[in-house]
């Protein structure tokens, strides 16, 4: 009988270990490729704290350059954004990031307002993979689950949350060498939450009203009743924490965004003295260029793009009182490692551009 | 609620739980109450069919009871009344019990009938928007079986070989009894309904045996079946003739053995776990070396039903017997001993057909069997004096090979009619394999077009070498049982493997329609 008892635990022990380490095998790791997918998870190999926190979809962590804040006024910043980020999973990566570090600041990119239920934001299968990207890659917490809880469409299961292999055991007739490479730990793919793109693809007027004019008006200009639930709550959650909340409209010229919209938005901050920025009619202070500081046609900024918001924002930053941190350590020193990376890998993407 | 989801294995996990906690004698009302929850994830509207069929089925068996006891009696009351008098009483108690039993038959048969009729056009199209259009859109889940089960006891009981179940509850349970409600086996009464209604101790050996079997079903639908399914899928679409439609066929064969007899295995791993053995329905059936015996092979407890239940009683009845004699008066000896049999040969055929569906492809399926198996049946003296010319040939492996693999390119020509809901198409597609010759197109990266990619193949290629290899080990002894015997590290070690190649390989979850047992749908 005893023998019975060490060989079932011990071949119970195995067997875990063993799914343990095929999940991480066929689990996406998102280099090469797709690299979006992996940010996320980047926060949590940050040593020091923030003064910012920025929290949205693309519109964050293709627009914004931490660096050129750091370098400006001396503010640390992080962005936590992910593709198609929605309000909800925003609402809980800003628990989460709260519940481990009280910044000063928390800046919010409203541009996802605009999906009121996981289903209004696109086909079933696409929302599902950004659910995953959005998801997987934060650690286990009452914040994550909630966030899938919210997030999940009616094809989507917990269990595959909780157990990925059942989600992604299909992979493996299609591994490639990265699952092997990045099988224990991937490579960083952004800078303080940055993607960074440094080509430009520049758009027209013309082709941006174009675009405009070919999308199906919404039935309703009004944001959905969910929209709004999370926004209050995270104004609530960052009254609590005695953060500052601003809320932003990223300059992406090739999305949409209406007056009503606009307005709707304009009076919640209004009415909460929140502070608004739509930086689609504040080209002259950010000196972007909506047209041609972008790398895929007004949809993204690109480097010199995000590095003009970066500068702009360190300068509201300065304006606001938010500490100096460029003579203080450790943050001296992290923030210059980081600085020469990123020229590093900005110069590596130049020299890329010119071969 | 399907035995690939989550839920079942909850479901399951609750239910066994539940079983083996309460106090022995209320097992069986648990077991119950756990089918009829069972039942009810298909769809409370389907719950009215069961219903239907456990209550007129207990009524009609206690009719027949109640009947067969009072004959009893009254012969042993009358012990000296004439020969003529109690030959007297038994015809009229047996006109009556007849009369019964038919209308049972007919009520219960006419149920499945017209099911099976909502099915097709025009039916399907008058029940559009009606309250009943449910029914045109799949068959009640498990009624082709829980009925034939359930007329099985009352023939039975009609018979006299069981005696009537008295209590509505375990008649219910055993015409219910969930794990063989997805697809069978069809137990007969005298075989199932004491292990069901018996108590049952916890087996820690016992249960590990079960979810071995399960995760080997598991493994046969879920690895093999599942994953060739695109690819069957594929080859069914129009363009697919000649060298494809061979290829389909040996696919779907594939498909249909895991698919099937993983679904079986999950039923038994069910059952054993919770105490209740169930007859095995399959005996390598891809080993026969012709159709009659691959039919005693595959779908056993299927073959037995219609066997004992069709074949048994036309070929032995009155109206037989008399064509029998005239034919022999007529025709001679051999022709009068053999239409009996071929004429139920012929019905069991039918009704086979009928059994999977009204459509008319189930009809051919059901004939071209009963045609070879009549033809071989026809040419075996020929086959004798074949080999009596060759003795030594019957001894060579190699053409017990031969055969093997003749009946299994036989078979799946014939089961490939299930494919194609147009006879007209399969019997185009089965004329393009002498009229086009395509076999390069196969070897060109067509195979890559079907579905599925190169680590699919070798994938399925492995899993059928497993497959293989404990189905060529099983024949010398049972594999789970010599298993039992061995160390408990092998024995662990052997159902954990089970588990991981399962959660794996199997093809499942997000991005798959999870495919249902092909046999669900009869």
């Amino acid at each position: 009988m005893k023998k019975k008892c060490i060989a079932a635990v011990t071949v119970s022990l195995v067997t875990l270990l063993v799914l343990a380490a095929l999940t991480r095998l066929v689990m996406p790791k998102y280099m090469g490729s797709e690299t979006e997918g992996a940010l996320i998870a980047e926060y949590y190999d940050e040593t020091t704290d923030h003064q910012v926190i920025f929290i949205g979809d693309c519109e964050i962590y293709e627009n914004i350059s931490p660096i050129s804040i750091w370098l400006e006024s001396g503010v640390t910043s992080f962005l936590r954004g992910c593709p198609q980020q929605t309000i909800w999973q925003s609402y809980y990566l800003l628990e989460e990031t709260l519940n481990t570090e009280t910044p000063d600041v928390v800046v919010f990119n409203v541009l996802s307002m605009k999906y009121d239920t996981p289903e209004s934001t696109g086909a079933a299968e696409q929302r599902e993979a950004y659910n995953r990207i959005a998801l997987d890659g934060m650690r286990w917490s009452a914040s994550k689950w909630n966030s899938i809880l919210a997030s999940m469409l009616d094809s989507e299961s917990m269990l595959d949350y909780l157990f990925p292999l059942l989600r992604y055991h299909s992979r493996i007739t299609e591994l490639s060498s990265d699952d092997f490479t990045y099988f224990w730990s991937t490579d960083s793919v952004s800078y303080s939450g940055y993607y960074m793109r440094v080509d430009t693809l520049p758009t027209t007027e013309a082709q941006v009203s174009a675009k405009y004019a070919s999308q199906i008006e919404p039935s309703s200009y009004e944001f959905g009743e969910s929209s709004w639930l999370y926004l209050e709550k995270m104004r609530e959650l960052c009254e609590e924490k005695g953060v500052t909340l601003i809320l932003m409209k990223a300059p992406s010229v090739s999305e949409i965004w209406y007056d009503e919209w606009d307005t709707q938005i304009a009076d919640y901050a209004a009415a909460h003295g929140l502070a608004y920025f739509n930086f689609l009619t504040m080209s002259d202070e950010t000196g972007v260029d909506l047209y041609n500081d972008t790398y895929d046609g007004g949809l993204h900024l690109n480097c010199t793009g995000a590095e003009k918001m970066g500068t702009w924002f360190g300068r509201y930053f300065a304006e606001l009182g938010l500490e100096d941190r460029r003579d203080i350590e450790p943050y001296a020193t992290v923030w210059a490692e980081k600085t020469e990376i990123y020229d590093q890998a900005k110069a590596a993407q130049y020299a890329a551009l010119s071969e | 609620m399907s035995f690939t989801s989550p839920a079942f294995v909850l479901f399951l996990a609750v239910l066994a739980v539940l079983y083996f906690v309460v106090p022995r004698r209320a097992q069986w009302p648990v077991l119950l109450a756990g089918s009829l929850v069972f039942y009810l994830f298909a769809g409370v509207e389907l719950l009215g069919f069961l219903v239907f069929t456990i209550v007129t089925v207990y009524a009609a068996g206690r009719i027949l009871g109640r009947w067969q006891e009072r004959q009893k009696a009254w012969l042993r009351e009358n012990k000296d009344a004439a020969r003529e008098d109690k030959k007297a009483y038994k015809a009229a108690v047996q006109r009556k019990s007849r009369a019964v039993l038919g209308l049972t038959l007919a009520l219960n048969f006419g149920m499945l009938f017209f099911c099976k009729a909502a099915l097709l056009e025009p039916l399907k199209g008058y029940l559009s928007g009606s309250r009943v259009e449910f029914l045109s859109l799949g068959l009640p889940m498990g009624i082709s079986f829980y009925l034939f089960q359930s007329m099985g006891y009352l023939i039975d009981v009609y018979r006299g070989t069981v005696p009537c179940e008295t209590n509505l509850g375990r008649l219910a349970l055993f015409s219910s009894y969930f794990p063989q409600l997805v697809q069978g086996p069809i137990s007969k009464y005298s075989a199932l309904a004491q292990e069901l209604y018996k108590p049952h101790r916890f087996d820690a050996a016992r249960v590990h045996m079960g979810i071995q079997r399960i995760l080997w079903g598991y493994f046969k639908k879920l690895v093999i079946a599942d994953r060739i399914a695109a690819a069957v899928v594929t080859l069914k679409g129009d363009g697919y003739t000649g060298a494809w439609f061979f290829l389909l066929t040996l696919f779907y064969a594939v498909q249909i053995y895991g698919d099937f007899t993983g679904g079986i295995d999950i039923t038994l791993g069910v059952s054993q776990i919770l105490g209740i053995p169930l007859a095995e329905n399959f005996n390598h059936p891809f080993l026969s070396k012709n159709i009659a015996e691959y039919w005693r092979r595959w779908h056993i407890s299927l073959g037995e039903w219609m066997k004992d239940y069709i074949f048994y009683p036309i070929s032995v009845s009155k109206p037989m017997r008399s064509l029998s004699k005239s034919a022999r008066r007529t025709l001679g000896d051999k022709v009068g001993r053999k239409l009996p049999v071929y004429v139920a040969s012929f019905a069991t055929w039918f009704v086979t057909g009928l059994w999977h569906g009204l459509e008319a492809h189930y009809l051919v399926w059901g004939m071209m069997n009963c045609v070879v198996i009549v033809a071989s049946e026809e040419l075996e003296p020929l086959y004798a004096r074949f080999h009596a010319k060759f003795p030594s040939l019957k001894q060579r492996r190699l053409y017990g090979a031969f055969e093997i693999v003749r009946m299994f390119v036989l078979m799946n020509l014939i089961r490939a009619s299930d494919l194609f809901s147009s006879v007209g198409t399969y019997f185009s597609r089965m004329f393009s394999l002498v009229t086009v010759w395509n076999v390069g197109e196969l070897f060109g990266g067509g195979l890559l077009e079907l579905g599925l990619n190169a680590g699919d193949y070798v994938l399925l290629a492995l899993a059928l070498g497993v497959v293989f290899a404990v189905c060529r080990a099983s024949l010398r002894a049972p594999v789970r049982e010599s298993l039992q015997s061995a160390s408990p590290w092998l024995r662990y070690s052997a159902t954990a493997a089970l588990l991981v190649a399962v959660l794996l390989f199997g093809v499942y979850g997000q991005g798959y329609d999870a495919s249902s047992f092909i046999y669900n749908q009869f």
